[in-house]
């Protein structure tokens, strides 16, 4: 067995050059420095198994970003039989640097000359053989979207690895002084020169004429709310129905269950205890969030393939800047909308330890996709005029009360714990291509809905049973429930919520989708509903004084209270620190305990 | 004409003369092929007035002004 390793600049379609060669499929973003976790992958060629390892993305080997430091260390010490370097062949120049670099640490090395087919529509010639000559290495041109050219790069990897491929001759010594990093870019220069003909394009290209619209400085602005409004639209529009659909079903199962209880005489603590706790509890959970999670992640996604993302970036950064934080924050930032925890990795793309750090700790400010079903529901629920442009509209103000917290947290702190100048920032904006429809829906509903949702119920289940233990243990007249929601109830009242809706939050601390089905169940004291849910819900709510400041008031907690703790350990797990992981526990909950003390007060001084 | 990098305008291309950066945004930049004698041009302006959006070897390359003002280039006459 052969091990192979992939490395290369960012958006140079290395993921995809690895999903063709392995088969397995991986999440590829049309954004920088995507890869966080080494992904690795098999494939078979000419009797013989090639293990392979997608490097992350970097532009140097000398930098400081922990991902090109994993690139780097890998690539001095992995052991790889053969290292594949990929270039974009629209910048050869460019992609050249790092593949310079490459060759000059590791002699058994091949360079990739990816997105022939894209390069080809620019009117970008690249000559093989003079750059094979000149780099004195193995070179494959390859198209890895079509296929085209993999035949050839597995033949040479193959070469390589057997050794009767003529291994590289080094060009330029291994050195990380500057002097040496100006001679990588002026051999690439060089190089370049000689075997890259480019046509004058005679027309803007599509990226030119897109950008024109999408950082133009008034309509810029306007695209990215109109896309927010979009994507939340769409959401909400089409998850109704199906979310009703789907627990009409549970509850038909569900009582499927209950008879086939009855029928081997199941005692009643036990069926009522898996039956009522554990399976309406997940069978909630997974009919709330099922629907706009299958919806809200390919929207994303598309998005994120298509090359937009870091555009916002681009008419953010000054306010992120202004704040002390970096402007790669709002990437990271629209990452946790899809899963905080996700956004919490993804952090590692921020290259100064400080702007990383703020980025970490801020990053469960923006409501994640396990928030936005309640959120929706107690929008609708207090101030729907039943348009579902305006309850879309009413969750991009929240969204955009979440971005101002955010940026005023990261203020407080670039001012307070982690102070500090305000380090560069330099991104590249990579062209936009056309989203990959067919790989977007499977890749997001494999890798990232199924597995958000499978943690969902894994801690739904085990929640759904303490929660009923709490319901229908007793101590006097009262169950468990009701004692600790009663107990609570002083300290909520100050902060405008109640007593059930703070124990709600606290029960849901292992996922942020619990905390609606936990209040249900407190104020129904244990039994389960049935039907049309949201119809009951509102009908339960308002039964027990359920007010618009009320409503006004958890959604401000919704929007800023404690991170999940699947985020929680994602945090430690990146900060390798008790201290940071209990400030970002505070910092949301500190914001969201003022903002709600405040707007209760003002509530008070109102009426 | 002389100048710096965050002062070119929408369209403008130059070629660098110095870095006056040092540590590690000189390296980065550095990695992305910024030396001096490289030609640079003005893509965009961010509606904030920074970043600004530069083609540089063929990619596009967002830098905040307050670091580009550190980079002497020599500027073609407007365009």
């Amino acid at each position: 067995m052969c091990l192979i390793a992939l490395a290369g600049n960012p958006n140079v379609g290395k993921s995809t050059l690895f999903n063709a060669l392995t088969g397995l499929d991986q999440h590829t973003g049309n954004w920088c420095g995507k890869t966080v976790e080494l992904a690795q992958g098999r494939y078979q060629y000419k009797g013989r198994e090639y293990r392979t390892v997608d490097l992350p993305g970097a532009y140097s080997l000398v930098s400081r970003s922990p991902e090109e430091k994993v690139a780097e260390e890998f690539l001095r010490e992995g052991g790889a039989d053969c290292t594949v370097v990929v270039c974009d062949a629209t910048c050869l120049e460019r992609s050249l640097i790092l593949a310079l670099q490459v060759l000059a640490l590791q002699p058994r090395t091949i360079v990739c000359v990816n997105l022939m087919d894209e390069a080809r529509r620019a009117g970008v010639t690249v000559d093989v053989r003079a750059l094979e000559r000149l780099l004195g290495a193995p070179v494959a041109a390859t198209s890895a979207d079509s296929g085209e050219g993999l035949e050839t790069l597995m033949e040479k990897v193959r070469g390589v690895c057997d050794g009767f491929q003529p291994s590289a001759r080094n060009t330029e010594p291994w050195e990380t002084s500057d002097e040496a990093a100006r001679r990588f870019v002026l051999r690439a220069q060089e190089i370049a020169g000689q075997c890259v003909v480019s046509e004058k394009p005679s027309a803007p290209t599509k990226t030119e004429r897109l950008d024109a619209v999408f950082l133009h400085r008034v309509w810029g602005y306007a695209v990215l709310l109109l896309l927010l409004l979009g994507v939340f639209w769409l959401t909400i529009e089409g998850a109704n129905y199906p979310s009703m659909g789907l627990q009409w079903c549970f509850d038909r199962l569900g009582e499927l269950l209950h008879r086939g209880a009855e029928a081997i005489a199941l005692p009643a603590a036990v069926s009522g205890a898996l039956l009522d706790g554990v399976y309406a509890t997940a069978a909630r959970v997974v009919a709330v969030m099922l629907p706009p999670m299958a919806i809200f992640f390919p929207l994303f996604t598309l998005l994120e393939d298509f090359g937009y993302l870091p555009r916002a970036a681009f008419l953010l950064d000054e306010r992120f800047r202004r704040a002390g934080a970096c402007g790669k924050q709002s990437l990271t930032l629209c990452m946790g909308l899809g899963c905080n925890a996700a956004g919490v990795t993804g952090c590692r793309i921020i290259d100064s330890p400080r702007e990383r750090l703020i980025a970490v700790l801020t990053n469960a400010f923006v409501p994640c996709n396990g928030r936005f079903p309640a959120l929706i529901f107690l929008l609708c629920l207090s101030f729907s005029v039943g348009s579902s442009l305006l309850d879309a509209a009413l969750l991009t103000l929240c969204l955009l009360l979440s971005v101002a917290m955010t940026l005023a947290a990261s203020k407080l702190l670039g001012k307070t714990a982690l102070k500090g100048e305000p380090s560069s920032f330099v991104m590249e904006l990579p062209p936009y291509r056309r989203p990959r429809v067919g790989q977007v829906l499977v890749r997001s509903l494999r890798d990232r809905t199924v597995f958000v949702l499978g943690r969902a119920v894994a801690v739904a289940a085990p929640a759904g049973l303490v929660i009923w233990l709490l319901a229908n243990v007793s101590v006097g007249e009262t169950t468990l429930l009701g004692w600790l929601a009663a107990f609570l109830d002083a300290p909520a009242q100050l902060i405008g919520l109640n007593g059930a809706i703070l124990l709600a939050f606290l029960l849901g601390s292992p996922a942020n989708e619990l905390v609606l089905p936990i209040l249900t169940i407190i104020l129904t004291a244990g039994t389960t509903l049935g039907g049309d849910m949201s119809a009951q819900m509102a009908g339960l709510l308002t039964a027990n004084g359920w007010t618009w400041q009320l409503s006004v008031c958890t959604i401000v907690f919704f929007l800023f209270h404690w991170p999940c703790t699947t985020t929680l350990l994602t945090i430690h797990k990146e900060t390798h620190s008790a201290k940071w992981t209990a400030l970002a526990a505070l910092l949301p909950t500190a914001f969201g305990v003022a903002l709600c003390a405040l707007l209760s007060l003002l509530f008070r001084l109102i009426s | 004409m002389e100048t710096t990098m965050n002062r070119l305008r929408e369209g403008q291309s130059a070629r660098i003369t110095s870095l006056g950066l040092t540590g590690e945004l000189r390296r980065r930049l550095l990695d992305f092929g910024l030396i001096e004698g490289t030609e640079v041009r003005c893509l965009r302006i961010s509606p904030a007035g920074s970043p600004m959006l530069y083609r540089v070897r063929g990619t596009r390359l967002a830098l905040r002004t307050a670091d580009s003002s550190l980079i002497c280039v020599e500027a073609d006459e407007c365009v």
